[in-house]
């Protein structure tokens, strides 16, 4: 590519932005470093998380399936990704118990994402016979056609537990209360606000926003990968006190003697 | 080797897709990389198909329950495959008026196009639908006033459902201006403006940061679960 005389290395429009990615790459790669070097942070019980140990034995006592949907999105989607990470410990969970575990997916990718990631998780957890790349199926691409199977196959195999994990738009009612009817344990998981509520309100624990995206971490309990997460809250606490800092000045500044006369001027006629 | 063949593939593409923004001149290596996600999706669905036909077919032979549902999705996968592939019904694009099937399998006149318009769109509109009675009995659950939160709850919906209709206006209208803020339709603008917006904000910004570590995480290869984990 050739760059023209007027080309700059840098788009001026996004140079803030790149601040605010480099501090928070640096916030987290920093506490990565200092959790691999021993300063390994505590992280707060997640409910949702420590409920998958749970909803995944109740499946086994009950003898019924387990159901997880990793959302309705392709793996460039980081809600996929980060469904995908938790099946692969749900997937780990389940071969240890000898559940059975059933993934439609809508979207071919993820299919074969999610083959690997059960295949190596049933490996690991020393069960190599429990995995059967047949439950790990594709049904559509198509969002209502998938939200139908998913719902038909709740009423007729009437799995115990069901994990919706990923990028959900509407049909995560039509999932959660078609879940909630059957009576299965519910988890739920995905960073779309728009359908948290749904979530909230039918399923018994819902990973919201941030959480979700910890899960991995979370379920994996190695020192660097919990490590980000402090660094996550460091740069939250900043942006925090950027925003308050914003509101302060704001404020200030609508309330100086020169805005006020600017304004008074303005009204006057 | 192979996965850290796709470990390279992931830094590499991320990396790219990262400083695209940033950088004028890699925004023409953001749409190769895009345009290889695309390709790669493509040959994926042809896997995808596979495992569709090969589940369907066993359903079938076996005669299990539901094997019925499973002639009809088979039926179906033929007819359309058959009608998109072999253009039926495509009218001839007007720059190619000789080829006769110059047109896209889509446009307007197509058996394809017929199908999604009078099949696959009425059946989609119908489930869409269905959704109104899945709100309900969802706000129905979540609505009951079992304690403090749960009231308050309630409370706001009760304020949001009557501010957003007509019984709104009606009930608080009389209301003099001086205390308008007070009617049931600017007290659920307020709501959804400030307090919705601000929690969506909240939970927005939680999110970003969690998409950064995410992002940081699998470029540098700590969390590889999505590529089958370390085993």
């Amino acid at each position: 590519m050739v760059l023209g005389a007027d080309a700059s290395f840098l788009n001026p429009d996004k140079v803030l932005l790149l601040v605010v990615l480099a501090a928070t790459c640096v916030c987290i790669v920093g506490s990565m470093l200092a959790a691999r070097a021993g300063s390994v942070p505590r992280i707060r019980r997640i409910a949702g998380l420590e409920a998958v140990e749970e909803a995944v034995g109740r499946a086994t006592e009950m003898g019924r399936p387990i159901l997880f949907v990793p959302g309705i999105q392709d793996m460039d989607n980081p809600m996929t990704v980060a469904g995908i990470t938790v099946l692969s410990r749900v997937a780990g969970t389940a071969a240890q118990y000898d559940a059975t575990l059933d993934v439609p997916v809508s979207r071919s990718l993820v299919m074969q994402a999610a083959r690997e990631s059960v295949q190596a998780a049933a490996l690991q957890a020393g069960q190599p016979d429990w995995y059967d790349p047949e439950r790990i199926r594709y049904i559509t691409d198509e969002q209502f056609g998938y939200a139908a199977y998913a719902a038909g196959a709740m009423a007729r195999d009437k799995p115990a537990a069901c994990f919706y994990m990923g990028c959900f738009f509407a049909e995560s009612l039509i999932l959660a209360e078609n879940g909630n009817a059957i009576g299965a344990i519910q988890i739920a998981g995905t960073a779309e606000t728009a359908q948290l509520p749904f979530f909230v309100a039918s399923c018994d624990y819902t990973l919201i926003g941030e959480e979700f995206f910890a899960a991995s971490a979370y379920l994996s309990g190695a020192p660097d990968q919990l490590g980000t997460l402090r660094g996550q809250d460091i740069a939250k606490a900043l942006i925090a006190l950027a925003l308050a800092a914003g509101v302060v000045m704001a404020t200030f500044e609508a309330f100086s003697p020169a805005t006020v006369t600017d304004s008074a001027v303005e009204v006057a006629p | 080797m192979s996965r850290s063949i796709a470990l390279l593939i992931c830094l590499v593409g991320g990396l790219t897709m990262l400083v695209s923004p940033f950088l004028p001149m890699a925004t023409g290596w953001a749409n190769d990389v895009t345009d290889w996600f695309n390709i790669l999706a493509a040959m994926a669905f042809v896997l995808g198909g596979g495992s569709l036909l090969k589940v369907q077919l066993m359903r079938l032979s076996a005669r299990g329950p539901g094997w019925g549902y499973s002639a009809v999705t088979l039926l179906a996968f033929a007819v359309t495959l058959w009608v998109g592939l072999g253009k039926v019904g495509v009218v001839a694009d007007p720059s190619a008026p000789m080829v006769p099937w110059s047109g896209k399998p889509d446009d307007e006149g197509s058996a394809f196009w017929w199908i999604y318009l009078y099949v696959m769109t009425p059946i989609t509109s119908t489930l869409f639908a269905v959704l109104a009675f899945y709100v309900a009995s969802a706000a129905f659950r979540a609505f009951r006033a079992k304690n403090l939160e749960a009231t308050l709850l309630l409370a706001t919906a009760f304020v949001i459902l009557l501010g957003r209709t007509f019984a709104g206006v009606v009930l608080t209208g009389w209301l003099p201006d001086w205390a308008s803020g007070l009617r049931l339709e600017n007290l659920a603008v307020t709501i959804m403006d400030v307090f919705n917006t601000a929690g969506n904000r909240a939970i927005i910004i939680g999110i970003a940061l969690g998409v950064a570590s995410t992002g940081i995480r699998l470029l540098l290869g700590l969390d590889r679960s999505y590529l089958g984990g370390d085993a």
